[in-house]
């Protein structure tokens, strides 16, 4: 039978028969944890009797979400994650070497085409760019996965995305998600995995590939699929900390849904609160204030993210009632910018630049929202109090959207500051 | 686990995301009963005060949506919410809820209860009466292997069986 990459990904990692619909226990490449849903694992994994994880090399924490330690509560949270690593000999890195999870691991080729991977965070779907099935769980199940090396998975049906068409100089791979989610909603794709496809996706660089898949699971989506190409292929092979084999869907799969959006008049888009289908083409948002600018997240804190809002920002300055935050997903991507002298370029333009962290995105810290205050954020959620304040605003854009409304103080399309 | 719950129904409409079940600014502990006290409270400040034993939190698609947080249904089992039931719930927070002893049920009748109506479930039935209004509601069975991970006990007996199969 003619697979989706879901189905033959699972079916590499399962002995049970593989339909959509069907559950099957599958062994497990990868398995993670972040400082906030470490310590509710370890208590599982105790509890579970476990006393060694699978695969020490395969199991690992990443402080990136209240770190560097915000507080006296997240320090002991972070060293909660330090001791049990320590302990189990698996991998774990201090702040000055950790990055935001998804932005992280695939730089250090710990996520790989054709694998299986559990992350006790709900973007884990963002490493579907690098061919793997990787899905979002909560702490129990992460703990399991770590006594086991293996899972249960639900066979997710597939809806077959493809972006066609030539997109202009101001859409990025954040436009072409938030399209989709404005399109199929918040829960559009419940259960199922999305596989993207098309001649555009196809020219996209591997950042705004991330991009796309890392929001898959704002419309409800199991993970975000990409076939790997040889861009994605050679990235893997520069990085691989294992061996891997891509797996790829067949040609003739079958798919529970169909859709194509076509990308040559598309507008840069925006998701207004408090949820991220509520979306817009710029134009229609242009002109509402706002107080705080974030660029980062794994969503939109990868070098090429960096660059664009560089691009924007390049001899200008951040409008004196606004603040813009930049906060680079890696120590990779920091110190790559700051070789191409993009951290002048935010510095002379009046931004805040801060160590890799989640930082703002879920309203930790280095950026809190007060109340009836407003942020146009390059993160993934605009939720009710995501970013600080139950009385603040999120509004979700790109790299370069964003950029060109901390220079305006309000929202505004990027071609107006570069007119 | 109890198989038969009793409470008043505390009710919210689609897309309850897990920042307002539990917002991360609580996410510096997983305990139950820190985490219960800020429950749905950048959504209904007067939850966290007002919910009684036994209660049951009914709401409209896509329960639980967003974050990962194993913190969101521990939060509303430590507020002594004894269910949810929605019309449907996200993939993760629908695991979670399993995994922890939650009690879920997927209904498409949500809509016909109303805040503080009396509630009784029979969780083997899957059967959801509403007291005030005197109807009976149907939930969606559970797919076969979850009734098997539920008969166990949730996830961690489960691991533990299977780990000392493997002499492990």
């Amino acid at each position: 039978m003619a697979m989706t990459l879901a189905e033959a990904i699972i079916a590499k990692h399962t002995k049970d028969p593989v339909e959509a619909g069907s559950i099957c226990r599958v062994s497990v490449d990868f398995a993670f944890t972040n400082d906030i849903t470490g310590p509710p694992a370890i208590k599982e994994f105790r509890k579970m009797g476990a006393k060694k994880v699978f695969d020490p090399a395969r199991c690992a924490i990443l402080p990136d979400h209240f770190s560097p330690a915000k507080d006296i509560a997240s320090a002991e949270q972070i060293k909660e994650c330090r001791e049990f690593a320590y302990e189990q000999d698996m991998l774990f890195w201090e702040v000055g070497r950790v990055g935001v999870e998804h932005a992280f691991l695939p730089e250090n080729g710990l996520v790989l085409p054709g694998e299986i991977v559990l992350g006790a965070d709900s973007h884990t779907c963002t490493h579907g760019a690098m061919g793997a099935l990787a899905t979002g769980v909560g702490s129990t199940d992460l703990a399991a996965a770590w006594a086991l090396g293996e899972t249960w998975l639900r066979v997710p049906e597939t809806m077959k995305v493809s972006y066609e068409g030539t997109p202009s100089e101001w859409i990025c791979g954040k436009d072409m998600i938030l399209a989709l989610i404005g399109k199929i909603g918040v829960e559009g794709a419940r259960y199922m995995a999305l596989e993207f496809h098309g001649e555009a996706l196809g020219k996209l660089g591997l950042d705004d590939r991330f991009t796309l898949s890392n929001m898959a699971i704002e419309a409800g989506g199991k993970t975000g699929l990409i076939n790997p190409d040889e861009k994605l292929l050679q990235y893997a092979r520069e990085r691989a900390a294992r061996h891997f084999e891509p797996i790829f869907a067949d040609k003739d799969a079958v798919y529970a849904a169909s859709l194509t959006i076509d990308v040559t008049d598309m507008e840069p888009q925006v998701a207004m609160p408090h949820l991220p289908e509520n979306v817009k083409p710029v134009s229609e948002a242009a002109g509402t204030p706002v107080d705080q600018v974030f660029i980062g997240s794994c969503t939109n804190g990868r070098i090429s993210d960096l660059r664009s809002a560089a691009r924007i920002l390049k001899g200008k300055k951040v409008h004196k009632k606004t603040r813009l935050m930049v906060i680079p997903a890696s120590y990779e991507i920091y110190r790559q910018a700051m070789k191409e002298g993009l951290f002048d370029i935010f510095l002379d333009a009046g931004a805040a630049i801060s160590t890799p962290s989640c930082g703002p995105c879920l309203g930790g810290h280095l950026g809190i929202l007060a109340a009836g205050e407003r942020c146009i954020s390059t993160s993934n959620r605009n939720f009710v109090g995501r970013m600080g304040s139950p009385k603040s605003e999120v509004i979700l854009a790109g790299p370069m959207v964003a950029a060109a409304s901390a220079v305006a103080g309000h929202i505004c399309h990027p071609k107006e500051i570069m007119a | 686990m109890e198989t038969t719950l009793k409470g008043n129904a505390w009710v919210y409409g689609d897309n309850v995301d897990t920042d307002v079940i539990i917002p991360a600014r609580y996410l510096v502990t997983s305990d139950e009963r820190s985490l219960a006290a800020h429950c749905m409270e950048d959504i209904d400040e007067t939850y966290a005060k007002g919910v009684s034993k036994g209660d049951v939190i009914t709401a409209g698609n896509n329960f639980g949506c967003g974050s990962s947080r194993e913190h969101a249904p521990i939060a509303i089992k430590g507020s002594g919410a004894s269910c949810v039931i929605a019309k449907s719930f996200a993939r993760i927070f629908y695991r979670n809820a399993i995994n922890i002893g939650l009690p879920i049920l997927e209904c498409t009748d949500t809509d016909r209860i109303a805040k503080g109506d009396l509630i009784e479930i029979d969780l083997t039935k899957g059967t959801i009466t509403n007291r005030t209004k005197g109807e009976t509601y149907h939930a969606k069975p559970f797919p076969e292997f979850l009734q098997s991970l539920i008969g166990l006990g949730g996830l961690v007996p489960y691991v533990r069986t299977r780990l000392s199969e493997q002499g492990r």
